[in-house]
């Protein structure tokens, strides 16, 4: 084929169809609006049953956690997902299910080298560059007083 | 010259092929010999499911043709895994001399033309290839895990659970490997995982191109030339380009990655996998070799060289197709 490498990227460009960007990104701003609305309703209602406001915002968090990894063991996680894009990967639901899919796929492997070797597997790199970014911002924090 | 003309015409004797439950749904499930249900046919990984599906694709094969392991010169085998595990550890069991032979999606392919020259140079009177691919097996080494949740492109591709096996012999039948062309490693810089199809389409193209080149056919030779797992966009890619390049195929051009599965089936641009071809050829294709449906075939697997090293690495994917010409010859 008489085609230059930088020929064929743009010729292969015109030939397959692109992700459907705003269809996608409105799914997501739903699934995601709906995801942090239920947050909103979990913390609302620790607060109501007399939870300090700190508390409230853990109990949240370890709620969504719990329920994601849940629909991740069940297989209807990665369904929903599957529509809701980043609309399940922003909030920490898409966190818990990058921790739980590993765990699973990985247990033929056995518990230690398997399912805890590759457990972060996915969420490794936002583990590392969250506690950095962390680090940096306290830093400058510090030097701002 | 890069075509290898087969002067004892080596007999293509039997085919067999077993698939999963999503290629059961799919457009080819009455061609399949077997059907595996559960994905992981009753073994404790997908690695060892494969490995099974593998062994009884082989076995199928021998009791078709009611040969026993013993009369088999050699085995060529291949799949995707990494050192090619679902294939050794399936073969295990066969006690055949073996070759592990790795040319991604394209191995059936190259199963088959090693096969044949064995059989048309008089190394082996029988020799068998065989190769497989399963879906949760490659997920986990190639992308991310099952439960993952995660959006595939347009353009991906579903790996097909699938294994099929080959028979090539010295005897037997009308049916022969008439000549093979290996191809050569192509790479036009496509570095995307999720578009496979336009990586391997170059290198396609190259190798139809040259067979028909190098035997001066017509391009209306053969009633079907069949790619292995383009999808649907390397497919248009490379039928268009053909066309342009005076190798016209119209509609004698196939690709079973994108006849695998029905559209509603949510595969995307199309099945691909070492399974793809090797179950779509030999059930549906031989089935209607062997009912004289067809007489000429062109059977060209198409094979993405990369690894997730290299993917990690920034590299571009290599391609690669291997052509076998399989036809009706006189007994």
């Amino acid at each position: 084929m008489n085609m230059s490498k930088k020929q064929y990227k743009k010729y292969v460009k015109t030939k397959v169809t692109k992700s459907p960007l705003f269809k996608n990104m409105i799914k997501a701003y739903i699934t995601g609006g709906i995801i942090c609305t239920a947050g909103q309703l979990l913390n609302d209602s620790y607060l109501y049953f007399g939870f300090a406001e700190e508390q409230a915002g853990t109990l949240t968090s370890i709620t969504l956690v719990f329920l994601s990894a849940f629909l991740t063991s069940i297989g209807i996680y990665d369904k929903i997902a599957k529509h809701a894009g980043a609309g399940t990967l922003v909030p920490i639901t898409g966190f818990a299910n990058a921790v739980v899919s590993p765990a699973i796929e990985f247990k033929d492997e056995g518990y230690v080298l398997g399912v805890a070797a590759n457990i972060f597997k996915i969420a490794g790199p936002v583990i590392t560059y969250g506690v950095i970014a962390s680090v940096v911002s306290g830093l400058i924090y510090y030097a701002l007083g | 010259m890069q075509t290898i003309i087969l002067n004892n015409k080596p007999r293509l004797v039997s085919c067999a092929s077993i698939a999963g439950k999503k290629e059961n749904d799919g457009n080819m499930s009455e061609f399949f010999d077997a059907i595996i249900l559960d994905g992981r046919y009753g073994k404790k990984s997908w690695e060892e499911a494969e490995s099974e599906m593998q062994k009884d694709a082989a076995f199928m094969v021998l009791h078709k043709t009611e040969n026993k392991p013993e009369d088999i010169s050699f085995i060529f085998g291949g799949d995707l895994l990494n050192q090619c595990m679902g294939t050794s550890f399936g073969i295990t069991k066969l006690n055949i001399p073996f070759f592990g032979i790795y040319g991604a999606c394209s191995t059936f392919c190259e199963g088959l033309i090693l096969a044949s020259m064995c059989v048309d140079g008089g190394y082996g009177k029988k020799v068998m290839c065989t190769s497989s691919s399963h879906f949760c097996s490659s997920e986990r080494q190639f992308r991310f895990p099952l439960e993952y949740g995660g959006q595939r492109a347009p353009a991906a591709q579903w790996t097909v659970t699938a294994a099929g096996a080959a028979l090539v012999s010295d005897s037997g039948g009308d049916i022969s490997i008439t000549a093979v062309t290996p191809g050569k490693v192509i790479d036009l810089g496509i570095s995307d995982a999720s578009n496979m199809g336009a990586a391997m389409a170059p290198a396609a193209i190259d190798t139809i191109k040259t067979h028909f080149k190098d035997r001066g056919l017509k391009n209306n030779y053969f009633d079907m030339v069949v790619t292995g797992d383009l999808g649907k966009f390397g497919y248009s890619i490379a039928k268009e380009k053909l066309k342009e390049e005076g190798v016209d195929l119209s509609n004698r051009f196939y690709d079973c990655g994108a006849m695998i599965y029905k559209e509603e089936q949510d595969a995307h641009a199309g099945g691909s996998g070492c399974g793809c071809c090797a179950s779509v050829f030999s059930g549906y294709i031989f089935d209607m070799l062997k009912q004289g449906k067809i007489d000429r075939v062109l059977l060209v697997a198409t094979g993405a060289l990369m690894s997730t090293t290299s993917a990690y690495q920034g590299n571009s994917i290599p391609s690669v197709a291997h052509a076998v010409s399989i036809e009706r010859v006189r007994k």
